[in-house]
């Protein structure tokens, strides 16, 4: 199996249980871990397929990732640490005051 | 000189917001000042610009675009100021009457709590008025016609706390816009036929070359019913004895001297359309004697001193009708001019009168007044006999001049008109006298409360009586017709009729002297030979006004009221409009209540349902690449 293809198998994977993690997990700081991995499979596998085309768009589009990976967590954490001093819990069902 | 035009209009507008917005805060002297002094300024602009008119001859109108207000197509429709002749007098009339009455309201008015909002009205009513008299165009016109309506509302509802006086202004404003809905068909009328709405252009038009789309006499009619409106003529007169439950000096300026003769103004401005109008012409005519002599029966018994002279305005413009019916435009405006004088002079006097009895208004509860308030009879006993007819006081020229141009105009006179007109003529000068003697003469009827704070007016009061009365006694040497006729031609006398003329000066004089002796014995020594004449039955119809406001009430009223109520409100409104709107809601509601389940609140899901759609997408997209 070529050295590419199994990056992008490990990429799927990465994914694959960064969602998982978002979809059955209700602690909002391991879904927030969750999501960064699923952000870290997609840059790996951008990484991948711009070796493989020999091009340099999609390492440049890997910075751009980087970039607004790390302006939503320095988001994201603020919100649920207000979350938190409200309701003393980090599960994501305690905050479903919206719902119809 | 044209842009004082607009000055003239404007100045009472700016007294208005002055008096509107700023008049509680700065006091009475303020308002005072502030409420008299634009129209003084106006009245003193008007005078200029006449004086202007009349140094170039006065063949030429002043005129003067003040604001292009729409361009459509290739017709424009301008606010443009029109000094002609005729706008001359009117506007002398309204602003010179305007200021006089603003000036007696100082004294009037001085103890009421809104004197601010009593002058920001009154300053209101003198804008919307100038904009009627000096519009060129009927659309201008029509703004200021219902300006003044208005205007009148907001002033006999003036003490809106009774309910009685708020209903008579609302009266008057539903009343007002039937006949409004005739002035708009004859402007549509005008505007389809000629494509435009300058009164001189359509003047004109009908004057001379080929006979516009639109008969004259359709456009005429149709005028002519917004003049009943405005002009209290017969079947739309109701509101006029109901409006004097604003304050008297309103009552004066609005219901007597100016806003009512806006109709005859109107007929007057469209008299190259009423001269080709034969049939518009006779109903102007017929309905103006029938309301004249209908108006003078009832005033013979009525008991409340303005509810008199009310009815005797209702009867004056009825006359001055007539004058326009037959062709003799400028005797109508003749007539407009003297009873602006004398008739506001009454309604002043009887302000006065009812100022000095603290609010009582019955003449039954008067009498013996003449010594305690001098002024206010001297001023009111030469008005009186100004509008009974007796020579040589102004009243007696302009009503001469009806009476004559009723009989022998070439234009729908007839002895039958004259007889009515004469009859008018007569019970006015009889229920006039009769007003006279029950309020100054014979013995006290008042209660001694009342009669212990009998005082004659301030000067701000007597000085305008005064100055009124003095211009109904020499008001009519001016030749007004004469000076009007190259602007509004007299109609022709058949050469058989000249010889009448002097016989029936002599009739009318005789007329006016009977209706005064007629008073005098009826009421002159003691009321109680009026008491024992026998016609219960007429008196009683007369004093409920011949039943009309009933029978309105009855054929008219309550079939609106049952029609709106089951038709309208219940099943247009209520079953229609608002069951189809409720429907809609209700729809909404049910869907949303629906939709709303798929938003359970859990993160989890909605990450689902996410991933679900973007797989969906993504062999979406597959298929199609």
């Amino acid at each position: 199996m070529d050295k590419l293809q199994l990056l992008l198998l490990l990429a799927l994977a990465l994914f694959a249980i960064g969602l998982l993690g978002v979809v059955i997990r209700r602690n909002l700081l391991v879904m927030l871990m969750c999501m960064e991995l699923m952000l870290n499979a997609a840059n790996l596998s951008l990484v991948t397929l711009a070796r493989q085309t020999d091009t340099s768009a999609g390492a440049v589009l890997v910075f751009l990732v980087f970039v607004v990976a790390a302006a939503e967590i320095a988001i994201a954490i603020p919100i649920v640490l207000l979350l938190v001093r409200r309701r003393h819990t980090l599960d994501a069902d305690a905050y479903a005051d919206l719902k119809g | 000189m044209a842009h004082l035009l607009t000055w003239i209009v404007v100045l009472p507008l700016v007294g208005f917001v002055l008096n509107g917005l700023l008049g509680n805060r700065f006091g009475k002297s303020f308002v005072t000042v502030v409420g008299c002094g634009l129209p003084l300024a106006a009245f003193a602009a008007a005078m200029a610009c006449v004086l202007d008119l009349i140094a170039g001859g006065a063949r030429e109108p002043l005129v003067h675009v003040a604001y292009t207000w729409a361009v459509v197509g290739d017709r424009t429709f301008e606010v443009a100021f029109w000094l002609d002749r005729l706008a001359a007098v009117m506007v002398l009339i309204v602003t010179g009457v305007g200021s006089l009455i603003h000036i007696y309201s100082t004294g009037y008015m001085h103890e009421d709590r809104s004197y601010a909002r009593y002058f920001a009205y009154l300053n209101l009513f003198l804008f919307f008025m100038l904009l009627l008299v000096l519009g060129r165009s009927l659309l201008v016109l029509f703004v200021g016609w219902e300006g003044v309506g208005l205007a009148s509302y907001l002033l006999i509802g003036f003490w809106f706390e009774d309910a009685e006086k708020a209903r008579a202004g609302k009266k008057a404003f539903v009343t007002n816009r039937i006949g409004d809905a005739g002035f708009l068909l004859g402007m549509f009328a005008v505007f389809w036929a000629l494509g435009t709405l300058d009164m001189d252009k359509v003047n004109a038009a009908y004057m001379a070359g080929p006979p516009p789309a639109v008969a004259a006499s359709v456009v005429g009619v149709l005028l002519f019913i917004g003049a009943t409106g405005k002009s209290a003529q017969i079947p739309l007169y109701v509101w006029l004895p109901d409006a004097m439950a604003g304050p008297t000096p309103v009552s004066a300026l609005i219901h007597a001297a100016t806003m009512v003769t806006a109709g005859v103004y109107l007929v007057a401005r469209m008299s190259g359309v009423y001269m080709h109008a034969e049939f518009a012409s006779s109903v102007v005519a017929v309905i103006g004697v029938a309301t004249a002599f209908f108006a003078a029966t009832i005033a013979v018994v009525q008991n409340d001193i303005k509810k008199v002279l009310a009815y005797s305005t209702v009867s004056q413009l009825g006359l001055m009708f007539v004058a326009a019916g037959v062709g003799a435009y400028g005797v109508a405006i003749f007539h407009v001019y003297t009873h602006a004088f004398f008739k506001a002079c009454l309604f002043l006097g009887a302000g006065s009168v009812i100022h000095a009895l603290s609010g009582e208004q019955d003449i039954r509860r008067m009498g013996g007044l003449a010594k305690r308030i001098p002024v206010t009879f001297v001023t009111f006993a030469v008005a009186t006999a100004a509008i009974a007819g007796i020579p040589p006081l102004a009243g007696f020229f302009s009503k001469d001049e009806i009476l004559w141009y009723a009989f022998a105009s070439g234009k729908g006179g007839s002895p039958l008109l004259w007889a009515v007109a004469a009859a008018t003529a007569l019970l006015t000068a009889f229920y006039m006298f009769r007003l006279l003697w029950l309020t100054f003469f014979g013995r006290s009827r008042m209660s001694h409360e009342v009669e212990h704070h009998v005082h004659e007016s301030p000067l701000s009061m007597t000085a305008v009586l005064t100055i009124l009365a003095a211009l109904s006694a020499i008001g009519g040497f001016l030749a007004l017709p004469h000076w009007l006729e190259m602007q509004l031609p007299l109609p022709p006398v058949p050469d058989a009729l000249h010889h009448f003329e002097w016989p029936l000066l002599v009739v009318s004089v005789v007329i006016a002297a009977s209706g005064l002796l007629g008073a005098w014995y009826f009421f002159g020594n003691d009321a109680a030979r009026a008491q024992r004449v026998h016609a219960k039955g007429l008196h009683r119809l007369l004093s409920a006004k011949y039943y009309v406001d009933e029978c309105y009430e009855r054929w008219l009223g309550r079939p609106l009221v049952w029609v709106s109520d089951r038709l309208f409100l219940n099943v247009g409104d209520r079953m229609l409009l608002d069951g189809t709107l409720n429907g809609l809601a209700r729809l909404a509601q049910r869907g949303a209540g629906v939709l709303s389940r798929i938003q359970t609140g859990s993160l989890h899901r909605y990450v689902l349902f996410v991933l679900a759609g973007s797989a969906v997408l993504l062999l979406w997209s597959i298929g199609r690449v």
